[in-house]
């Protein structure tokens, strides 16, 4: 495939590249007693956490690094890390 | 038609003429009567481009480059400390391949503060990937940018170009100019045809991010880019001398070049006094020669090569210093000469507006037919 | 600048290939500057400054003294001096001409300001024989807009009589 002048693509092309797969640890979110506080949305450095229907919070775990911020800012405790089977 | 007007009003004119579309520019010495003129002609109607006031040189040319992946013909001018300012930003536009013209009223860069005329500031973009041009006169200032547009904006090249032209000594100097009417403009210059461009319909990215496995090759693409730029020009030049008759098909000029044993090598202005200072030798006896470099990127090597075959002294007059290496002039012509067996000296000459008298040149040719060179012309020893 | 300006254009419009620069530097009013101008029957591709002049016009007297005006002139040359005592003899190199003119109350009393442009392109042209007064006027007239333009030649043709009563 010919290269395109200037570098030029459709936006949104960095999605493509998964940056998740080298975490050991994974956020797992408890939506029972998530507060719907949004801190953990806040910090996460990979912009990676969502906002689901209900107001509650999950990772998108194609991109989660595992650095566990999220779990630490919790004030609700409702983020657990768990070692990620592969 | 010849007109009696400065030199940066003739830039004005022959701008307002090739129709941009947007003008962002930041004021700056010597540069600033060309954007004061355009300012007003845009203020008076007289172009129908939006000019986008900034607040900075990086603004400037990072306002331009938008506007030119957008679609439009754009057009800037800075000079010497400006320049340096939009160093990134020269580098995207030439890597996003967008064919922005922008006037160089060249100046030297500091420190020492300066405000008067060398060529250090373009030379120093010449990694950048934008095509430069250096004019010896006004009229010739103000064809270029006709011609810069048009090579610019060939799908073959889609590069940007700085056209040159000596901070002061050109810009400031009222002399006749003979300016194409808007009819004879529109001729020879078609409207922007963009090869590719933002649009809010099919959203696009420009001068993405590129990993190693790809950043090699759209360098290498760049710089073929800019070796088609010589095939561009040379149709540009010729077709503008038919249209005109003044022919700039070649990237190089020769005068009275035929017999000469000794050739000064130039760029912009400083060739119109060694012109006369030749043709003094001459009639002194003395066989000496000019070439006038009119494109410096991409560097005509094979060019320069075939003008001087036939000389064996070269003189190079370098309006700049790699500091701690040499004249980048010279440094290259000795590259494009090299094993030819022609001696080469570089001479750093007329930095920070000193003045060249016809008198300095022929004493450079004295200093190279001696074989003393590479060196700086007129150091003032008495102060160092 | 603006003078040299003038006289280079005023020559243009006479036939032949001119140049003004200023020597280059600060742009402000008041501020002394050395501007300079070329004519020639040929394309002018000489950019080097003029140090061997054949004519100079001082337009402030004060400086006489403290730079040497006269520098490079030799015998033959016409020295245009503003000044209303002329009395700096001693200055003058050997075989250069000086019409002295007070340029400045010609220019009071035509236009009102103490710019005295025009005057002093009036005086050389008369002084010199380098530029007509047809082409002198038809320059002005372009310079310049209505009363202004009116106000300006009748200043030059003024100086032109003038000097050219003295010639
Ligand atoms: S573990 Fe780190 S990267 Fe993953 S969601 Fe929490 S804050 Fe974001
Ligand atoms: S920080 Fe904890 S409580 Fe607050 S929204 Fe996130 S998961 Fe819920």
């Amino acid at each position: 495939m010919a290269l395109r002048i200037g570098c030029v693509a459709p936006p949104g092309r960095a999605l493509d590249n998964k940056t998740g797969a080298w975490r050991v640890f994974k956020p797992v979110f408890d939506p029972e007693t998530c507060s719907k506080c949004g801190m953990c949305t806040t910090v996460c450095p990979e912009g990676c956490v969502r906002e689901t229907e209900e107001g509650t919070f999950e990772p998108d775990l194609d991109y989660c690094k595992g650095c566990g911020i999220c779990e630490e800012v919790c004030p609700k405790k409702s983020i657990r890390m768990e070692k990620e089977e592969k | 038609m010849l007109e009696f007007m400065e030199g940066s009003h003739a830039v004005a004119e022959i701008v307002k003429r090739c129709r941009p579309q947007v003008i962002a520019a930041y004021p700056i010495t010597p540069q600033t009567h060309i954007v004061e003129d355009l300012a007003q002609m845009v203020a008076n109607c007289e172009i129908d481009a939006e000019y986008i006031t900034v607040e900075s040189e990086f603004s400037a040319l990072s306002a331009c480059l938008g506007a030119s992946a957008a679609g439009s013909r754009v057009y800037s001018a800075t000079t010497s400390q400006g320049l340096a300012l939009m160093f990134e930003v020269c580098f995207n536009a030439a890597g996003m391949r967008q064919p922005i013209v922008m006037t160089i009223a060249n100046r030297s860069l500091g420190a020492p503060l300066s405000i008067w005329n060398d060529q250090q500031d373009s030379i120093s973009l010449r990694d950048s990937g934008w095509l430069q041009f250096y004019a010896q006169d006004n009229q010739e200032t103000a064809d270029l940018h006709m011609i810069a547009y048009k090579v610019c904006e060939d799908h073959d090249v889609l590069l940007p170009a700085f056209v040159c032209f000596d901070g002061f000594i050109l810009s400031h100097t009222y002399e006749p100019v003979s300016l194409p009417t808007q009819e004879e403009v529109d001729a020879y210059l078609p409207a922007f045809n963009p090869y590719q461009r933002l649009d809010a319909a099919a959203p696009l990215s420009f001068g993405m991010y590129a990993t190693p496995e790809y950043y090699t090759e759209f360098r290498y693409e760049i710089d073929q880019a800019l070796y088609r730029a010589k095939d561009a020009f040379v149709r540009a030049g010729r077709e503008f001398g038919e249209q005109f008759g003044r022919d700039y098909s070649a990237l190089v000029e020769g005068y009275r070049l035929e017999d000469a044993d000794t050739a000064l090598v130039a760029m912009g202005s400083i060739c119109g006094t060694a012109k006369d200072a030749v043709d003094e030798m001459r009639a002194a006896g003395r066989k000496v020669g000019l070439l006038n470099i009119r494109m410096f990127r991409p560097f005509p090597a094979q060019e320069i090569a075939d003008a001087l075959k036939g000389v064996s002294t070269v003189a190079v007059l370098d309006k700049n210093i790699s500091l701690g290496s040499g004249g980048a002039v010279g440094t290259e012509v000795k590259a494009a000469l090299y094993g030819s067996g022609i001696s080469v000296y570089d001479y750093i000459i007329a930095l920070g507006g000193r003045d060249v008298r016809k008198r300095d040149i022929a004493a450079v040719v004295d200093l190279a037919e001696k074989g003393e060179g590479d060196m700086f012309y007129g150091l003032r020893t008495e102060v160092l | 600048m603006t003078a040299a300006e003038l006289i280079a254009f005023a020559a243009f419009e006479g036939g032949v290939f001119s140049q003004a620069f200023p020597a280059f530097g600060v742009e402000r009013r008041g501020a002394p500057v050395q501007a300079f101008v070329r004519f020639s029957d040929e394309k002018i591709r000489l950019r080097s400054q003029v140090y061997e002049p054949d004519y100079i016009i001082v337009q402030d007297p004060t400086l006489i003294g403290d730079v040497d005006v006269f520098m490079g002139m030799e015998a033959g040359g016409i020295a245009i001096i503003n000044t209303e005592k002329p009395d700096f003899d001693a200055m003058v190199p050997k075989g250069v001409k000086v019409y002295a003119i007070d340029a400045t109350t010609i220019a009071l009393e035509e236009l009102g300001v103490p710019i005295t442009n025009t005057t002093l392109m009036g005086a050389f042209a008369a002084a010199t024989g380098e530029i007509q007064l047809e082409p002198l006027e038809h320059a002005l007239r372009s310079r310049f807009s209505g009363s202004m333009a009116d106000k300006n030649v009748r200043a030059a043709e003024r100086a032109y009589n003038l000097v050219g009563g003295a010639a």
